[in-house]
């Protein structure tokens, strides 16, 4: 069991979900709510990932962020070295690549919300902005926990994107999922197996709890109105 | 005035009481067809119950008035303060209307507590003069005991209370009802209707009560409009518009149970009634004379609460219409037994449980209805 890969991974899932958390909550919100015609373009922009093959997606960040461009140029000159092949590169790439799990599921529950009770909220004087923390966050918590775990156990699996953005620099940007592919490269079957096994478990105690919590969520609030 | 900021203390919030003024146009898209809504009317201090079938427009009215749907043009209007003016170009936003309304479905946050629900709209408020109004006006309503309880936990009654509560709480300069009692079973609906009528009392502003049923323009209200299709068709106080009904339509709303077609036969000038043949049976009826001619027709509105059932044949008796005929079923609603009976046309009558039972009813049966001659109304058949 490759430990060193296995931190970083859970770094990159962490950084990433936390990022992921705060930039849906405002574009989940824009697309369960706006009316604007073309919003269309955008759900299928950030539907993207979900049918790209993530080389695609990767060689696509790793240009933007090279040499060449101007954000590979700016953080250059504001930090002293490239941005492809970072720590951060990976950050980039996973955001973008996980998008999707954790806005979808947002979005979804944001618009299931009775719009009713937006309504009532406004009559009573309230904004649109407290009506979002006091009536829409809490009643899509289940929506929360699901793109929030979605997108955590979706960067713990991504390969691709890495591959491509990251390289394989240990310590930087070798995650467990390229470990796997460096052991069956070097034909250590035993540790491809463990760590494999690893990456499953993760997943699965993921997805589990997700289900989990949903259901118990449920259960605590009932349908109020049978009407 | 700063009149459009909408978070005032609790001493500054008691405005003078002002009329609600609306006169609006919508037109509103619905399954194939373009219903159009032209109203014109004026809301005083009190109860004023907005009457009409499911399709009227009522809750259009209401939504137009919150602010939830912009009007085509028109003015609705508080006293001075303009919430809406198609020529001048105003549309004060929902949050700053300052309206009450109770929804149909009451949207009570199913989240939050009772009292988080009452006081979610007191804002620039302290907390402690917060939680003073809402339990205030828990106290009012009775409804104290729930202060805990989530929306999911109370009766359909208790969740009237705390959503008449929410909307009154924040001292609002109108508030709009919604059929707000017509899930709940008559004796909480009389409760509840005690307390609002006793609210308003307290805080004189108009009110706008969106229902059908006749039991309740009665027991609450003071004006009625009568919305039909769009439109207005009838204003006044509720015994002017249902107890001389002009058109079928505010007949069969104010509960005509009975609408029979009737050809005038003969006119008894001196003493002020004329007879009526209904339809192709032979069943005559005497009624109030109106200025018609012999041989046109007619159309006659009796409640089914107005006629009396007999067992045998009655005799001096004021009234002028008995009718033999058969008892063709009963059937229960609440507590009334309705009653169908053959006399040649079918006549709906209204009994209590009590006299079902003593009188053994059974259909088949041999039975006589009466009828007095002024409970027999003459509808005008223009919206027929």
């Amino acid at each position: 069991m490759n430990w060193q890969a296995f931190w970083l991974t859970m770094r990159l899932a962490t950084v990433v979900t936390l990022l992921l958390g705060i930039l849906s909550l405002p574009l989940a919100c824009w697309l369960a709510f706006s009316r604007w015609r073309w919003k269309f373009l955008v759900e299928a922009l950030v539907a993207l990932p979900i049918v790209l093959p993530p080389t695609v997606l990767g060689f696509y960040v790793l240009i933007a962020l090279g040499r060449e461009s101007p954000l590979g140029r700016w953080w250059q000159s504001l930090t002293g070295h490239t941005l492809a092949f970072t720590f951060e590169s990976l950050v980039i790439g996973s955001v973008l690549y996980s998008l999707p799990f954790a806005v979808q599921p947002f979005a979804s529950s944001f618009a299931a919300v009775d719009r009713r009770l937006l309504a009532a909220s406004a009559v009573l004087g309230r904004s649109g902005f407290y009506a979002f923390w006091k009536i829409i966050i809490p009643l899509s918590v289940p929506g929360l926990v699901t793109g929030v775990a979605l997108a955590f156990a979706h960067t713990v699996g991504e390969f691709g994107v890495v591959l491509m953005v990251g390289g394989n620099i240990p310590g930087v940007t070798r995650t467990l999922s390229i470990d796997i592919y460096d052991q069956v490269q070097s034909l250590d079957y035993v540790a491809a197996n463990s760590t494999a096994l690893v990456l499953a478990v993760i997943a699965f105690v993921l997805l589990s709890l997700v289900y989990s919590l949903n259901r118990r969520y449920r259960r605590l609030w009932p349908r109020p109105f049978p009407m | 005035m700063a009149s459009t900021i909408p978070n005032v203390t609790a001493e500054t919030q008691r405005i003078a009481p002002a009329k609600l003024d609306v006169s609006i146009r919508a037109r509103i898209p619905t399954q194939g067809a373009l219903f159009e809504l032209d109203v014109d009317f004026v809301v005083e201090n009190g109860i004023t119950i907005l009457f009409g079938a499911s399709g009227a427009g009522k809750t259009t009215v209401l939504d137009s008035i919150a602010g939830l749907r912009t009007p085509e043009r028109g003015r609705i209007a508080v006293g001075k303060r303009a919430l809406f003016d198609y020529e001048r170009g105003i549309d004060v936003p929902v949050k700053a209307r300052k309206i009450g309304y109770v929804f149909q479905d009451l949207a009570l946050f199913p989240h939050l507590s009772v009292e988080a629900n009452i006081g979610y709209g007191l804002g620039a408020t302290s907390s402690e003069e917060r939680a003073h109004r809402v339990a205030h006006m828990m106290h009012s309503l009775d409804i104290f005991g729930l202060c805990h309880r989530h929306p999911g936990e109370l009766s359909g009654g208790e969740r009237q209370r705390v959503a008449l509560a929410r909307a009154l709480v924040v001292e609002p300069a109108v508030l709009l009802l919604d059929e707000p009692l017509a899930a709940l079973d008559l004796p909480v609906r009389m409760k509840i209707a005690d307390d609002l009528r006793r609210s308003i009392q307290k805080q004189p502003i108009p009110v706008i009560y969106v229902t059908h049923s006749r039991d309740e323009v009665f027991m609450l209200g003071e004006r009625l409009l009568v919305l039909e299709n769009g439109r207005l068709i009838a204003q006044g106080t509720p015994q002017e518009v249902m107890s001389a009904p002009q058109t079928e339509t505010v007949a069969q709303l104010a509960g005509f149970e009975n609408i029979f077609d009737a050809v005038v036969d003969s006119v008894h000038l001196e003493r002020g009634t004329m007879s009526c043949r209904i339809g192709a049976s032979s069943v005559e009826l005497e009624t109030p004379l109106v200025p018609v001619r012999i041989g046109s027709t007619m159309r006659v509105g009796i409640s089914a609460g107005d006629v009396l059932l007999s067992t045998y044949a009655p005799a001096g008796l004021s009234a002028r219409n008995i009718l033999p005929g058969r008892l063709l079923s009963l059937s229960q609603r609440d507590a009334i037994v309705v009653a169908k009976v053959d006399c040649g046309v079918e006549f709906s009558v209204h009994l209590t449980m009590s006299a079902r039972d003593s009188l053994q009813l059974k259909p088949e049966r041999q039975v006589w209805l009466i009828v007095k001659t002024h409970s027999c109304h003459l509808l005008d058949k223009r919206s027929g």
